[in-house]
């Protein structure tokens, strides 16, 4: 058993040896769920403590790298909380429709998931073709996965049963290929999707999008990068433009929330103000 | 009962939470020991307990009928509060920041469970240590066996559902195989030790 005064102190300087060496900054991520990842990675490597693994992330780039795949596991589904996506489609998607065209920012889509949702959703409204939508995550990994769009059958059976919960309009079949065990998602969803790296904890917001969809990203976070986040997603956003956060996350704490009214409570959907 | 109350006050542990995890039968057990908690109850509960991945907060209401307590399903970050009952919100693990503050995620499942009870206890007992009371009831599968084991090496105090009592007695029995339980206890009887062991002190 490892002394419990000891290891916070031992993984502050291993996430520190990680950004030092390697440029990746997780040492603003909630604690409690890192240190349960480095926990498990740490049972596989035959280190007797987190202060051992630190020279071997300094000299050992494939140590570092199955640490970083470690951190960034994304766990996601197919209409995750379905009554989120008919509020989207009752609320948000009539006010879309007055512009022109829009752009959505899908921020940390990991494997793809819930990006193919929304442009389920967008299809059937039949505004799909007005839209642009950005899809990033810091992983590239995950990042090729969601470009691939192919998702095991026992995935797609959950996402049937959502998807009906969410108000589809039509049969989910319509919008995936059978392979033998595996499901690949309609090459026609892709289109107006762009996938790119980019990471909260470092980079720049990127400009006049009219929908921000962040879920269940930010709880990994502490409260100094949730507010981080909360700027670049505020700056990024058009007057009058939609945020929509994980069902427990919330803005009425964070440095934004006098940004934003609420639109649907209980989805975490909010509209920034015309005038901060 | 009342010898095992004055053991663990005569140890000299003040403690500061308790968390309780539950499967199926353990909502039935769970009503029963918030029932015996008073009004002044002085510390925190968090409760796990196994849930369909749509529930929609429905469980925390209900659980607000039969205790005094104030019951939260928390949102992330929310702070950790004496005499009120936070329970893990469906399809999302909780867990304890060193804080004191409550943390959420979407992590794979454990045990094939999210909430997983193992999550919760053993970041609980990273932050309390033996100041930490964990308690498990009844289920079908063995989720919680590892919490409790963590809980009791940090020192806290260990109580499992008598699986005898419990509806489904496989996960207390889990523990207690596990050797990480301290107390053997129906669930009106851990009721009365919490309420024992949680008096707020008199100024």
């Amino acid at each position: 058993m490892n002394n419990p005064k000891i290891e916070p102190i031992e993984i502050d300087l291993l996430l520190e040896a990680v950004f030092r060496r390697y440029g990746h900054d997780f040492r603003s991520y909630a604690r409690a769920s890192i240190e349960r990842r480095i926990r498990q990675f740490m049972a596989g490597t035959g280190c007797a403590s987190v202060s051992e693994m630190i020279p071997k992330v300094l000299n050992d780039k494939e140590f570092f790298s199955r640490l970083a795949r470690y951190f960034s596991i994304a766990v996601t589904e197919m209409f995750r909380d379905p009554f989120v996506y008919r509020a989207l489609r009752e609320k948000v998607v009539p006010l879309l429709r007055t512009w022109p065209h829009f752009k959505i920012w899908h921020s940390g889509c990991a494997t793809g998931e819930e990006v193919y949702s929304l442009a389920i959703l967008l299809k059937e409204e039949g505004v799909y073709e007005r839209t642009t939508v950005y899809a990033t995550d810091f992983n590239d990994e995950a990042l090729e996965r969601a470009r691939a769009g192919i998702y095991e059958v026992s995935k797609i059976k959950e996402a049937s049963r959502n998807y009906q919960q969410a108000g589809g309009k039509a049969s989910f079949s319509e919008y995936y290929h059978a392979r033998y065990d595996a499901a690949a998602m309609d090459g026609s969803l892709k289109e107006r999707i762009t996938f790119a790296n980019h990471n909260l904890a470092a980079d720049e917001a990127f400009g006049e999008m009219h929908l921000v969809f962040c879920r269940n990203v930010l709880i990994y976070f502490n409260r100094e990068l949730q507010n981080r986040a909360l700027g670049l997603f505020t700056e990024s956003l058009v007057h009058g433009g939609f945020l929509c956060l994980g069902s427990k996350e919330d803005i009425q704490f964070s440095s934004v929330s006098n940004r934003y009214k609420v639109v649907d409570g209980k989805a975490k959907i909010y509209k920034k103000k015309d005038t901060p | 009962m009342r010898a095992s109350a004055t053991r663990h006050a005569a140890k000299g542990t003040h403690y500061k939470a308790v968390v309780i995890g539950g499967s199926t039968g353990g909502s039935e057990a769970l009503d029963v020991i918030l029932a015996a908690l008073p009004k002044d109850f002085a510390l925190p509960i968090l409760a796990v307990q196994h849930l369909h991945p749509s529930d929609d907060g429905s469980f925390a209401c209900n659980l607000d009928r039969v205790t005094q307590l104030p019951v939260l399903e928390p949102h992330d970050k929310e702070r950790i509060e004496q005499g009120r009952v936070y329970t893990a919100p469906a399809n999302y693990h909780m867990l304890v920041e060193r804080d004191g503050t409550i943390g959420l995620s979407v992590d794979a499942r454990v045990n094939y469970s999210r909430p997983s009870i193992d999550v919760l206890f053993e970041s609980a007992a990273l932050t309390w240590g033996e100041a930490l009371v964990a308690v498990i009831l009844s289920g079908t599968n063995a989720d919680g066996a590892k919490g409790m084991r963590a809980v009791k090496a940090a020192g806290g105090l260990t109580i499992a559902q008598d699986p005898a009592s419990a509806k489904y007695p496989v996960m207390p029995q889990a523990a207690i195989e596990a050797e990480a339980v301290d107390e053997v206890l129906r669930a009106e009887e851990i009721g009365r030790l919490l309420a024992e062991l949680g008096v707020r002190e008199k100024p």
